[in-house]
């Protein structure tokens, strides 16, 4: 007797013929995938067939002045402004992650507080955050609009990611190797600095990728913090835009429509390659 | 009468032939007990019955198994395989909702709505396992509030209630206490009257105690297959005398 | 010496440790500081609930942005929440592992594209889409749902997806063992068990959608007025907030801040249902 298959379209119709609902089910979860990654290729597609063709050389020219909406001030500032950011939340992270998992005890008051107080963190929209580093640093501070203020804003908004994934970084080493490091007769510090953090880094990379990506894509939280000056910054004092805010600046200009266009492709390659690279890293955490 | 036929059952998972040229038949209301050491194949051949290694991916199968003359593995509907063969799991798995809900689960996915109708069958399924009395005042309450024991019998009223000819039990009592085991081996008892039962143990002592046919497993293969009594006692193989005496295992 | 230089060390990640507390409270209280007396100057009546935003008359209503943002809010969860709970359980039930290698990135790659991009795209595809099909200017409460929707997608399905993972297997093999189809499994054993955890997810996303700003307030009309009719424009506390805050000053641009201050409390209490949702989901 022929067997049929379990995959097969005969198969199929014999458990689906009396179950009309859920067949519907079936087809609706089908449809929902084929929506969100339709959305998505759409919204790739669509930027890049109309973007590319507007990605003239000029526009990476050094200078940004009124016949040309260079983006390469944006670039370089876009680079300094998460140079800035990474340089005081990564380790004010880490060391947070290193104080929750190697030294609190667990479920002590001030753990508690300190967990509410990140994933309130992680909860605040952006321009609250951009809000409150006008009042703080632009106004209160007296640093004006600059790259300083717009960065330590940031650093703050992306202080809740760097601590999770490096706590869950540290959590994943075992403690055998502790033990081990312990047994030696090394002190915490030396454990934790030798042994536990080498272990824990591809990790902490990970999550400081993750953050790479959404300072790149940071708007709300710099217009009123780093300003939108469309110049290469001198000095921290100085005021400069981002390329997401390079963006919205030209989109709310209403007449570079193409430079808009040509930013969001350059954008739109910079988060693809940072998702790709922290993909990679996830990978090779998870197969190690 | 014969419920199920196995002929020349083949197993496979990828490569490997977890089930070698199984024959059997498995007789009308009555217990059938699977035994042998873990890895032998029994739970394996006890999920062929209802079609629960479909779940399994890579796994492929050759021969035919019959229930009632009509090949489990031809142009059947699954689900309705699986509304006359019920299944009580190792572990037991009360949904997480009411004890109510529980029972209702299998009555309303294939169809009755009645809410009459429902009450009677949760009522019926209760006190087929004897706990309607113990959970009759909180049926609302969730099952999973309920101990071990109570949850497997849960388990069973809940397979009762869609009326199954056939109750496959995965080691049932592996994981409940020594009273619980008894309840669970005594409601199997007054089941067979009414439905064909086939139970997976370790537990040679349940198989002699509550089985009318057993069957013993070895790296897939059936070594033996016998009345009970006869089984136990004046077994065929070598290799069977050598586990039910306790040599391996 | 190094006894020193542990104790040191322990007193510097501890008070790494406390900057996010610093935070939060520096946060709170400059929010609060400055915002609370605008809404005292105009009248806490007069400012939440006056219908009327007209700054050069100094009238500072903000009714018709709270609801504003409600509205949008609850437009994108009606549209992201099916959506995504439903992609999610194809993720984790359906999902060919072939298949998967592409669609989780492709969710990982949503969450992390601009908001500006997604303005960018909105203003350029679903306005037009929305002005085609249905008239008017296309900047509007629809379109603006459908946009955050979209935005809400991964928040939801990643959450979704995890706690779908997380039930155990044997719900789902209990009813298939009593016949119920895979669907009817996996929709009444198993989603029920992760019910607190969708939830969850849920409530981030309301977060996500209700201070998402540079997104919204491109495609969403920004009309200070009460919305009325999907295909009418509105505006919301965050686009409320960086339209007008560039040149706003005195009064005006205190009670910007104000709007602020009524959304980061719309924040603070969705926040605090999310962790109690969480911590409920995890026992």
């Amino acid at each position: 007797m022929k067997k049929i298959g379990k995959g097969s379209w005969e198969q199929f119709w014999l458990t689906y013929k009396n179950k009309p609902g859920s067949l519907a089910v079936l087809i609706c979860v089908i449809l929902a995938a084929a929506i969100t990654v339709g959305v998505l290729f759409s919204l790739i597609i669509y930027i890049l067939v109309n973007g590319v063709v507007h990605l003239k050389p000029e526009l990476f020219a050094w200078e940004y002045n009124t016949s040309n909406m260079s983006m390469m001030p944006a670039i370089i500032s876009t680079v300094y402004i998460t140079a800035l950011s990474l340089l005081m939340a990564v380790p004010v992270g880490i060391f947070s992650a290193i104080y929750l998992v190697e030294y609190a005890k667990r479920g002590s008051k001030l753990v508690k507080v300190i967990r509410t107080t990140t994933e309130t963190l992680q909860g605040i929209p952006s321009i609250v955050y951009g809000l409150f580093g006008y009042i703080l640093f632009v106004i209160t501070l007296g640093w004006s609009y600059s790259m300083l203020a717009g960065s330590v804003t940031l650093a703050i908004m992306i202080l809740p990611l760097i601590i999770r994934t490096t706590e869950e970084a540290l959590i994943s080493v075992p403690d055998s190797y502790r033990e081990g490091s312990f047994g030696l007769g090394a002190g915490k510090l030396r454990t934790v600095f030798k042994i536990i953090l080498p272990c824990a880094v591809p990790g902490i990379l990970a999550g400081v990728i993750l953050a790479i990506g959404r300072i790149v894509g940071e708007s709300a939280a710099l217009i009123f913090t780093s300003g939108t000056v469309a110049q290469v910054p001198g000095s921290l004092f100085d005021s400069a835009r981002t390329l997401s805010v390079h963006m919205y600046a030209l989109l709310s200009e209403g007449l570079y429509t193409n430079e808009a266009y040509a930013t969001a492709v350059v954008l739109l390659v910079l988060v693809i390659l940072i998702n790709a690279f922290s993909g990679f890293i996830a990978k090779k955490l998870a197969t190690r | 009468m014969d419920k199920y036929t196995i002929e020349n059952l083949e197993l496979f998972y990828g490569d490997f032939k977890a089930l070698k040229n199984i024959n059997m038949k498995i007789q009308e209301k009555e217990i059938t007990a699977f035994i042998g050491p873990s890895g032998c194949g029994k739970s394996t051949l006890l999920k062929t019955l209802n079609r629960m290694n479909d779940l399994v991916e890579g796994c492929k199968i050759t021969g035919t198994v019959k229930l009632d003359d009509q090949d489990i593995y031809g142009k059947i509907d699954v689900n309705l395989l699986r509304k006359r063969v019920g299944m009580v799991f190792q572990k037991p798995n009360p949904f997480p909702m009411s004890i109510y809900d529980n029972i209702a689960y299998g009555p309303r996915t294939h169809g009755i709505h009645s809410k009459a109708k429902l009450n009677e069958i949760v009522e019926k399924s209760l006190r087929d396992v004897a706990i309607w009395d113990e959970v009759k005042d909180r049926l609302n309450k969730s099952a999973l509030g309920m101990s071990g024991g109570q949850q497997q019998r849960l388990c069973i009223a809940r397979a009762l209630a869609v009326e199954p000819e056939v109750i496959l039990m995965d080691e049932p009592t592996s994981a409940l206490d020594p009273i619980s085991t008894s309840k669970i081996e005594e409601l199997a008892m007054d089941l067979k009257d009414r439905y064909t039962i086939i139970i997976v143990t370790h537990n040679m002592q349940q198989a002699a105690r509550i089985s009318d046919k057993t069957a013993f497993f070895l790296l897939g293969e059936m070594v033996e297959f016998d009345k009970t009594e006869t089984l136990f006692s004046v077994p065929k193989d070598k290799r069977t005398e050598d586990y039910i005496t306790g040599r391996f295992g | 010496m190094r006894k020193y230089s542990e104790n040191i060390m322990k007193i510097v990640f501890l008070t790494a440790a406390c900057v996010s507390i610093i935070a939060v409270i520096l946060i709170c209280v400059f929010l609060f500081a400055s915002g609370v007396p605008a809404i005292k100057e105009i009248g806490v009546s007069d400012f939440l609930l006056g219908d009327s935003w007209k700054p050069n008359q100094d009238l500072y209503g903000v009714f018709p942005m709270i609801i504003g943002s409600v509205y949008v809010t609850a437009g994108a969860i009606l549209i992201g929440v099916p959506i995504g709970l439903l992609c999610a359980v194809f993720m984790a039930r359906y999902c060919p592992k072939g298949l998967y290698k592409v669609l989780k990135p492709a969710v990982d790659l949503l969450a992390g594209i601009p908001s500006i991009v997604y303005g960018f795209f909105g203003l350029m595809v679903i306005v037009p889409l929305v002005q085609g099909s249905l008239g008017g200017s296309g900047k509007c409460l629809l379109t603006s749902s459908v946009l955050l929707g979209i935005m809400i997608l991964p928040t939801i399905i990643s959450v979704s997806e995890s706690n779908i993972r997380a039930v155990p297997e044997y719900y789902y093999e209990g009813s298939l063992a009593l016949g119920a189809t895979r669907e009817r499994s996996i929709f009444r054993a198993v989603l029920p068990a992760a019910k607190m955890g969708i939830m969850a997810g849920i409530i981030l996303g309301i977060g996500r959608a209700i201070g998402e700003t540079m997104a919204v307030v491109m495609v969403c009309g920004n009309q200070a007025i009460m919305p009325d009719g999907l295909t009418n424009g509105v505006r919301t506390l965050t686009a409320n907030i960086v339209l007008e805050m560039g040149y706003a000053s005195g009064l005006h641009r205190e009670a910007l801040i104000s709007t602020a201050v009524v959304l980061f409390v719309f924040i603070l209490i969705i926040n605090l249902s999310f962790m109690a949702l969480k911590r409920r989901a995890d026992r």
